[in-house]
């Protein structure tokens, strides 16, 4: 792996991924082999939009890895309020760190931000478009539980808005996976999205659906997102759908025994309490793989000897 | 097919309807009614005094109706042509010298197009005040902004940045 930024799933090989996935594993197991690696290391935190936990994540896995963060602070209190670019902000926070993320809410800020730095970027989220991180934190997670070859995993809710799934619909197409995709009409998957994913992949892999019932008893994974009230223009059509897009016990009776359930949080109601102690539920641990799969990211883009564990080590 | 001698080829009665021009350009094969939108793509309004002719929705034998656009003392880069190939992709471009075409050739698509269409996403980047140069990447089918991955495959002259 040699990438200066990292900017959509897109750019990521299977054998990226791999890399990432297999450091992560081995920091998860011991932390302290990496605890002094990044001493005097400072991260700069761009978060143009609220995302307390992405944030937090990433705050976390640099502080264990011995480094430091400086934080723009919220966007109200920031110069960007008094009209400066994203252009000039980010060449100045670049004076001041040695790698920077960003959370921004246009899409293609992460793309255009790093033609304007030379320290590593993260895109932490660019509004509708990609949030990479996310997703290697989301491949980890399911590798963890279900393997990631011969993989059958739906992909359900907001699948129109939602980047963490458009980043994970891509990256997914590395590996021997069948996705379904499972949502209300007027929240499907964005054309361009299914187009990107025809293009990886032959499209043999792809399928949609409006019914989680058609597809429930053959997944592995069911990756869930929130069905946002906003988005919708009148609140009985939200009504409408949002009843079939949540899941409790008793939808998970179809379900294999070994179904995964997993979430990007925050969720609202559309998982149930009652699933959180089973053997189902994935989403906190998937959550808390975000610091050492950001430990790994941070590591590998930050060190001269890139592909530290990567493809020219074996 | 005659070389070099167009204006005098079997269409003239047509093409006659606009004039002949000594030096400069003939963009012939446009589709009907986008002879606007080329002069858009090239940037040419008038106001710098360029001799301009237009000829639009004159028939043709490859086209039903084509149209005809023809620039006094200019000859077109290779980053134009290029440009027109979007919303002309069966033009030809005649270069004319002293009433002669002296080069006659067909656009081609090229993969990247910059600072000539603006994002129709409110949500790209590139739409805000920051100092970046649209670019898209041109697709068999439409263009593609190469910030925010939208798609467009219709009504790309639209996008035109004028
Ligand atoms: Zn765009």
């Amino acid at each position: 792996m040699r990438h200066d930024h990292l900017i959509t799933s897109k750019q990521l090989s299977r054998a990226d991924i791999e890399t990432v996935l297999d450091y992560a594993a081995e920091i998860d197991a011991d932390p302290s082999a990496v605890a002094d690696r990044h001493a005097g290391t400072v991260l700069g935190l761009l978060f143009f939009e609220p995302s307390t936990r992405t944030k937090m994540s990433f705050e976390t896995a640099m502080k264990r890895l011995g480094g430091d963060i400086v934080d723009m602070g919220s966007v109200e209190s920031s110069s960007v309020t008094k009209g400066e670019t994203l252009a000039d902000t980010v060449r100045v926070i670049e004076g001041y760190a040695d790698a920077l993320v960003l959370r921004h809410p246009k899409q293609g800020s992460a793309t255009m931000a790093s033609e304007f730095v030379d320290v590593p970027l993260v895109n932490a989220g660019d509004g509708a478009g990609h949030h990479p991180s996310q997703t290697l934190l989301d491949l980890y997670t399911i590798r963890e539980n279900a393997g990631l070859d011969d993989l059958t995993i739906g992909i359900m809710g907001d699948l129109k808005y939602g980047r963490t799934v458009h980043s994970l619909a891509y990256a997914l197409t590395n590996f021997d996976t069948r996705q379904h995709f499972i949502s209300p009409e007027s929240l499907q998957l964005p054309r361009e999205v299914v187009y990107d994913l025809h293009q990886q992949q032959d499209g043999t892999g792809i399928r949609e659906h409006d019914a989680l019932e058609e597809v429930l008893p053959s997944l592995d994974v069911l990756y869930v997102t929130r069905i946002q009230r906003e988005r919708f223009p009148d609140e009985n059509e939200y009504q409408k759908v949002a009843g079939e897009y949540q899941i409790d016990a008793e939808t998970l009776e179809a379900a294999s025994d070994d179904l995964t359930v997993m979430h990007p949080l925050p969720r609202v109601d559309e998982i149930a309490p009652e699933i959180d102690e089973t053997d189902h539920a994935a989403y906190f641990e998937q959550a808390h793989n975000g610091v050492p799969i950001r430990m790994a990211l941070l590591d590998l883009l930050l060190s001269d000897d890139a592909g530290i564990r990567g493809d020219g080590d074996e | 097919m005659s070389n070099g001698h167009d204006h005098h080829d079997g269409n003239d009665d047509h093409e006659l309807r606009v004039s002949k021009i000594r030096d400069g350009t003939v963009i012939d094969h446009v589709h009907g009614g986008q002879a606007l939108n080329v002069l858009a793509i090239l940037g040419i309004d008038g106001t710098n005094g360029e001799e301009v002719s237009v000829g639009m929705n004159v028939p043709s034998d490859r086209l039903a109706r084509k149209d005809i656009v023809k620039v006094e003392g200019r000859e077109l880069s290779q980053d134009e042509v290029d440009v027109l190939s979007l919303i002309a992709p069966d033009a030809t471009i005649n270069i004319v010298r002293d009433f002669d075409v002296v080069e006659k050739h067909r656009v081609e698509r090229p993969d990247v197009v910059e600072s000539v269409l603006s994002c129709p996403n409110p949500g790209c980047i590139t739409t805000g005040d920051e100092p970046v140069t649209s670019r898209f990447s041109v697709l068999e089918d439409g263009v593609r902004c190469s910030y925010c991955e939208t798609i467009v495959r219709d009504e790309i002259a639209s996008l035109i940045d004028t």
